[in-house]
């Protein structure tokens, strides 16, 4: 295959990638990767790399409108991001080390994981518990809604910790965001409300995939030739998606297909990983 | 309270609102500004990324960049881009620290400086192990 026809064909398919993983919350990443290993048969470190570049493009694009909206919870998201850096720097430590069919194994489970995830119905749950540590690091928020200014609280800052420095791991070794598993902590252990963690996971992955994206550009992962029309074209589709979310009212079908797609895919790169094929 | 703080958190947002999507929009610029040439040059020119043989050697060390941007080179010049992208949270982090400084706020001061040296240390340490 030459230059040129491998990079239109990434390029259209780094598109949907991007306009697919904005529209559900899930990511770029998830897609890209697959489609680079399993279809082009680009080796995974290699995937690894362009992905991870694609994960900060898109998460410091939509990053930007969150944080000036004032909905990004600053203080939570840097005092998080010391979990995700060091988990991120372990990961990229250990993608180094590890057989590349084993990360395709984890990779796949990590995909199914995020499906079901983004297929999880959104309660906004607005907690005013006033934990001792959270007051400490004044991690409590405020965020503007339609109704006005709502004011929430942070709880199980240790428990949320840990799960952000799993999340870290994860997004080191793999080259994705891990947003899923950056909203289970948020989310799910700190109990911060919907709008909140999903905007300050956002803010928090472009930190997390830097840290990794050092080890990895020294490693010689980031190649610039398959990492140029991977960003250009993740964060294109990003772009398109947002634009078209403010303009549908419902993207759950869309979930549907996308979480198919996706499930389909991590059975493909497990059976593969297990294979030894990758 | 005349000796309140002359920054406040919304100005932070502003400003760090801003890095986010400057930084973006000018790397993604320099990408495709470099991905034109290697097109150009090497378009026809077979792929070989099956097998992880690491990038070419004058994509790999700043130097290299630096004299391949320099003397015109598609690739060296996408790497640039792509380290420019890779800053653009790391010079987010720096602004946050400063924010917090002219905030008063020396408990995020220290932990937005301990994230730094996280990913100073991670910059350093991919030369080793």
């Amino acid at each position: 295959m030459s230059v040129l026809v491998l990079t239109v064909i990434v390029l259209v398919g780094s598109y949907f990638a991007g306009l697919l993983g904005s529209l559900t919350g899930l990511g770029g990443g998830v897609v890209i990767i697959p489609l680079l290993t399993l279809l082009l048969g680009v080796n995974i470190h290699y995937a690894i790399g362009a992905s991870l570049i694609s994960v900060i493009a898109t998460s410091s694009g939509s990053a930007a409108a969150y944080v000036k909206e004032g909905i990004t919870n600053i203080r939570l998201g840097m005092f998080l991001e010391i979990a995700t850096t060091v988990g991120a720097l372990a990961g990229a430590m250990l993608a180094l080390h590890i057989q590349t069919s084993v990360i395709a194994v984890i990779f796949g489970v990590i995909l199914i994981f995020s499906a079901i995830m983004s297929l999880k119905p959104k309660v906004e749950h607005i907690d005013k518990h006033d934990d001792t540590w959270a007051q400490k690091l004044k991690l409590n928020g405020t965020y503007p809604t339609s109704a006005g200014v709502v004011q929430y609280g942070v709880r199980h800052v240790g428990g949320g910790f840990l799960m952000m420095l799993f999340a870290g791991v994860i997004s080191g070794l793999l080259g994705i965001g891990s947003g899923a598993l950056k909203v289970v902590a948020m989310d799910g252990i700190m109990r911060i409300p919907f709008k909140v963690s999903t905007t300050t996971s956002n803010f928090m992955i472009g930190v997390t995939a830097a840290a990794s994206a050092v080890v990895y550009l020294q490693r010689g992962y980031i190649d610039p030739g398959l990492s140029m029309p991977v960003v250009l074209g993740v964060l294109l589709g990003a772009l398109t998606g947002s634009k078209i979310l403010v303009h549908t009212s419902s993207s759950q079908w869309l979930r549907w297909v996308f979480a198919v797609i996706v499930t389909f895919l991590a059975v493909q790169m497990i059976y593969n990983g297990l294979n030894h094929k990758i | 309270m005349a000796t309140k703080d002359t920054i406040h958190d919304t100005d932070i947002q502003q400003i760090i609102g801003w890095i986010l999507r400057v930084g973006v929009i000018v790397s993604m610029l320099v990408v495709f500004i470099g991905g034109c040439i290697y097109l150009y040059r090497h378009g026809a020119e077979q792929v070989h990324y099956s097998a992880f043989t690491g990038v070419p050697a004058f994509v790999h060390s700043a130097g290299g960049i630096w004299h391949g941007i320099m003397t015109g080179r598609g690739r060296a010049i996408i790497q640039g881009g792509i380290i420019l992208l890779i800053s653009t949270p790391v010079i987010r982090i720096i602004f946050s620290a400063i924010g917090f400084v002219l905030e008063r706020d020396w408990l995020y001061t220290g932990i937005t400086l301990l994230v730094l040296l996280i990913i100073v240390a991670s910059a350093l340490s991919g030369h080793a192990g």
